[in-house]
């Protein structure tokens, strides 16, 4: 259980104050509505340099991270195709500095040239060491494209390609952050040994006088449903064979969202999974094997991805896995082995609440999703799910008409 | 109101200690040390079996692995498959986990579970039996791995690096192809019950630990582990010599990016120059505001991420630093890397950034300490050390009253460029 108290300034900035005081430190995470999504499709990446870039100095403030380190402070920050998501973890103690740095930075950036140039630079390196670098690591860079035609998740987070963060300019910079960096378009938690009173007071006076921008109507094209099995096949210089198959799913607000995540876990949650317990050890024909969900906000992915044993044809091990996922649709799923994944849940969230950061950051997405307090109804959704829904869901996916298959090849050379 | 100046930075308190929690200690029958971490917000408990890894050859290193991994593919009671599903089913986490000098299989439960997880455990630590058809499947799989991570350019930096810095000793040894192929079950089955004994366990439990959970653990593992017992090996470490300096490059001539390694032995935690050489290091590329970072990255661009580490062993320790750049500017990377460090042996590091690197480093002990298994954490780094719980104490005192002089002196004797050994993997240019 996560207690939480909430209120909005009159700027439209939302604000959750979570008080956890067996620890001496505070957290502070901002979430802004803003995320890969949000691009053009010309500029893409934009969303995460634009993350970068916002550690560049603000409008009062030359430098972000020094002043922080100084008070005893660490921060980071992620972008994902939905969000843009800042946090700072320091002495509770010192909790106003992070009211400065923050607010400071959601006033106005320094927008300075140099950090732009320099950050470019930083996340060109970032794309090659995570995407271009290493076997298999343009993966999602193909598999997006490949399951979404329309919708915007058909690019990374990182972006299409190098050149789009090449030629990003000081104007691109400028006009994401008066479109999308606004108390309006934002939700603070606080949370640690903090007290809501305080917070409040805090909150008005370094964030009360930001004005508001205004929240954009997001209006992304849909993604049309999938009428047929997609294909690509990629002859690479990597050591093995290599398998991806993503299949469309549920919203993240959708009914059938925690039907879809126990699906994955059926089939690769823990060494007793299906996949990994069938494939691996059973019919030795994966060396590796996994499933996982792409967790978006719009509807997103289920992924089995798994390396064939190198005497094992791609057909076999393709076929192989479309026959655990054909049982998940032909047979309902026994108590026993239901029970086993909404345990494993259980225990994973109440171990979640261990970390007052993981805490602030649930809390912040869940009331970007609607509603804070849904993190703590969050167990009782998956354990309301029946074994008819995981098969209705699994006849409904795993459908040939609703896959997009990425298969790379090895090279002899490799 | 007055009108807020926002170029102000709000007043605040450095930071100058921290409370840590001194663990309960309970010594079973067997000898069995147990420290007891007990903080009981949430009904959920980790409980970590540690033992040290005993090596009769310092090439044994694939082998003591392999046994922390295989332990939960069979016991005469239970199969592979049963054993995975008991623990999923409870919800569990059984992670071994292997180190330079320890071996530890971890626990994480809620309470109400563990009367069914305890037993097990038990099982897997006295009885593992080595299946051979798991070996054959771990020793496949390992081997695929092996072959994807041999790809990756710091991946290959890195073995390297510990080879060359460490030698044929056991935290220079890496493991090949043909090491795998040389596993045999009996081999896991004879360290297994050199290693996984009694004598050579500690237990260190944190969370809601109440008396019950000592009491379970006490009969379960407080008595005679075996019929049969082995002598306990004994730890011969070799000496470790100190490595020529040496550029080694491993030339890939389709990399984007060069991996580079650089560093040397260093000193362990019980010496006294240690805290004051983390100082340094921190102020080196220990941070995100590190002078490496800012140089390499904030001011010039040419990567992602690099950083530079203390690592204390039990037997040795070592310095490193780590980067992936772009490969056209990785000798431009060599040199910056060089003049920071030569920085350090020459000018005094001035007192405001003393001053913030001093806060950085006490708010980030303090930051790490926001739960039970923090503080657990914290006491292993020093028991296995040989150390206690004071140690923090003194480090406390180092990072808050060092002295710039100090500072110099320790880069003077403890970071050596021309004696470092450099690793590049892609391209020198």
């Amino acid at each position: 259980m996560v207690t939480f108290e909430r209120f909005t300034l009159a700027n439209g900035l939302r604000v959750l104050v979570h008080e956890d005081n067996a620890t001496p430190m505070a957290v502070v995470n901002i979430l802004y509505d803003v995320g890969a999504r949000d691009e053009d499709p010309e500029r893409t990446g934009f969303a995460h340099l634009f993350e970068h870039l916002m550690f560049g100095g603000s409008v009062n403030i030359p430098n972000y991270d020094g002043p922080l380190q100084r008070v005893g402070g660490q921060n980071n920050a992620f972008t994902s195709n939905d969000i843009t998501n800042y946090y700072i973890t320091l002495p509770a103690a010192n909790l106003e500095t992070a009211f400065w740095l923050e607010s400071d930075r959601m006033l106005g950036l320094a927008f300075s040239e140099k950090s732009l140039e320099v950050q470019r630079s930083v996340v060109c390196e970032e794309f090659k060491q995570r995407y271009l670098d290493q076997p298999y690591g343009d993966a999602w860079l193909r598999l997006r494209p490949l399951a979404y035609k329309e919708h915007p998740y058909r690019w990374a987070t990182i972006g299409k390609e190098l050149a789009h963060i090449e030629q990003a300019s000081m104007d691109d910079v400028k006009a994401f952050f008066a479109r999308h960096y606004a108390p309006d378009n934002a939700i603070m938690v606080v949370a640690g040994n903090v007290e809501t009173g305080a917070v409040r007071q805090l909150a008005e006076k370094w964030f009360g006088p930001i004005p508001p921008r205004g929240k954009g109507v997001r209006s992304l094209t849909a993604e049309p449903p999938q009428r047929e099995a997609r294909r690509e096949i990629v002859h690479a210089s990597v050591p093995q064979d290599n398998l991806y198959i993503a299949f469309h799913g549920p919203a993240r607000l959708d009914r059938a969202y925690h039907t879809m995540d126990l699906l994955s876990d059926l089939l690769s949650q823990g060494a007793s999974s299906r996949l990994y317990r069938r494939l691996v050890k059973e019919k030795p024909l994966f060396s590796e094997i996994n499933a996982y969900q792409t967790g978006s906000i719009d509807p997103g992915l289920l992924v089995v991805e798994g390396k064939p044993l190198p005497d094992v044809p791609i057909d076999t091990a393709e076929n192989a896995i479309w026959a655990e996922l054909e049982a998940l649709a032909a047979e309902p799923v026994g108590v026993y082995e239901l029970n086993k994944v909404k345990n494993k849940v259980e225990s994973t969230l109440v171990f979640g609440e261990m970390a007052i950061l993981e805490k602030a950051m649930n809390l912040a997405y869940f009331e970007l999703l609607g509603d804070a307090g849904e993190l703590n109804r969050e167990v009782d959704r998956y354990l309301s799910v029946t074994a008819d829904d995981i098969q209705q869901l699994a006849a409904q996916m795993f459908r040939k008409e609703n896959s997009s298959t990425l298969i790379y090849i090895a090279h002899a050379d490799a | 109101m007055p009108m807020l100046d926002r170029t102000l930075p709000p007043a605040f308190r450095p930071i100058t200690g921290f409370d840590l929690i001194r663990p309960r200690l309970v010594t079973f029958g067997n000898g069995v040390k147990l420290f007891v971490f007990r903080e009981g917000t949430q009904d959920l408990v980790r409980i970590e079996w540690v033992f040290n890894n005993v090596f009769e050859r310092e090439s044994q290193g694939l082998l003591n692995m392999a046994v922390n991994e295989l332990m939960l593919e069979g016991t005469s009671a239970y199969s592979s498959a049963q054993i995975a599903e008991l623990v999923d089913f409870h919800g569990a986490f059984l992670v071994p986990q292997f180190g330079y000098d320890q071996s530890t299989l971890t626990l994480f439960s809620l309470n109400k579970h563990l009367g069914n997880l305890l037993p097990l455990v038990k099982d897997i630590l006295t009885d593992a039996t080595f299946p051979e058809a798991e070996l054959e499947t771990y020793v496949r799989n390992n081997k695929q791995k092996l072959q994807v991570s041999l790809k990756k350019n710091s991946f290959v930096a890195r073995r390297l690096f510990n080879k060359r810095v460490f030698g044929p000793t056991r935290y220079g040894y890496v493991p090949g192809m043909a090491d795998y192929d040389r596993l045999s079950d009996e081999a896991l089955l004879a360290q297994f019950l050199k290693q996984c004994t009694a004598d050579n366990c500690t237990l260190v439990v944190s969370g809601n630990v109440t008396d019950d959970v000592i009491a379970s653990l006490e009969r379960l593992f407080g008595g005679q582990w075996r019929d049969e017992t082995v002598a306990p090996a004994a730890d011969n470490p070799p000496v470790f010599v100190p490595p020529h300096a040496l550029l080694m490059v491993d030339e890939r001539k389709e990399a984007l990016q060069s991996a580079i390694r650089i560093g040397y032995q260093s000193i362990q935690r019980r010496h006294p120059d240690f805290p004051g050489l983390q100082v340094l290091n921190t102020v080196l590329g220990g941070y995100f505001g590190s002078r490496l970072m800012v140089n390499i990255r904030e001011d010039k661009g040419y990567t992602y991420n690099i950083s530079s580490a203390l690592v204390s062993l039990k037997h040795a320790a070592f310095f490193t630093l780590a980067s992936e750049v772009g490969v056209q500017v990785t000798k431009a990377t060599l040199a910056e890397i060089e003049s920071e460090i030569q920085r350090l042996r020459d000018e005094p590091v001035d007192e405001a950034e003393l001053a913030l690197v001093r806060n950085y480093m006490m708010g980030a002990m303090l930051g790490s300490l926001e739960n039970i298994f923090s503080h657990a954490d914290l006491f292993k780094n020093v028991y296995f050390s040989g150390l206690d719980l004071d140690y923090y104490d003194y480090y406390t005192q180092v990072v808050n009253t060092i002295t710039p002089d100090t500072l110099l002196r320790l880069a003077n004797t403890y970071l050596d460029y021309d004696k470092m050994v450099k690793v590049v993997v892609g391209k020198l240019v």
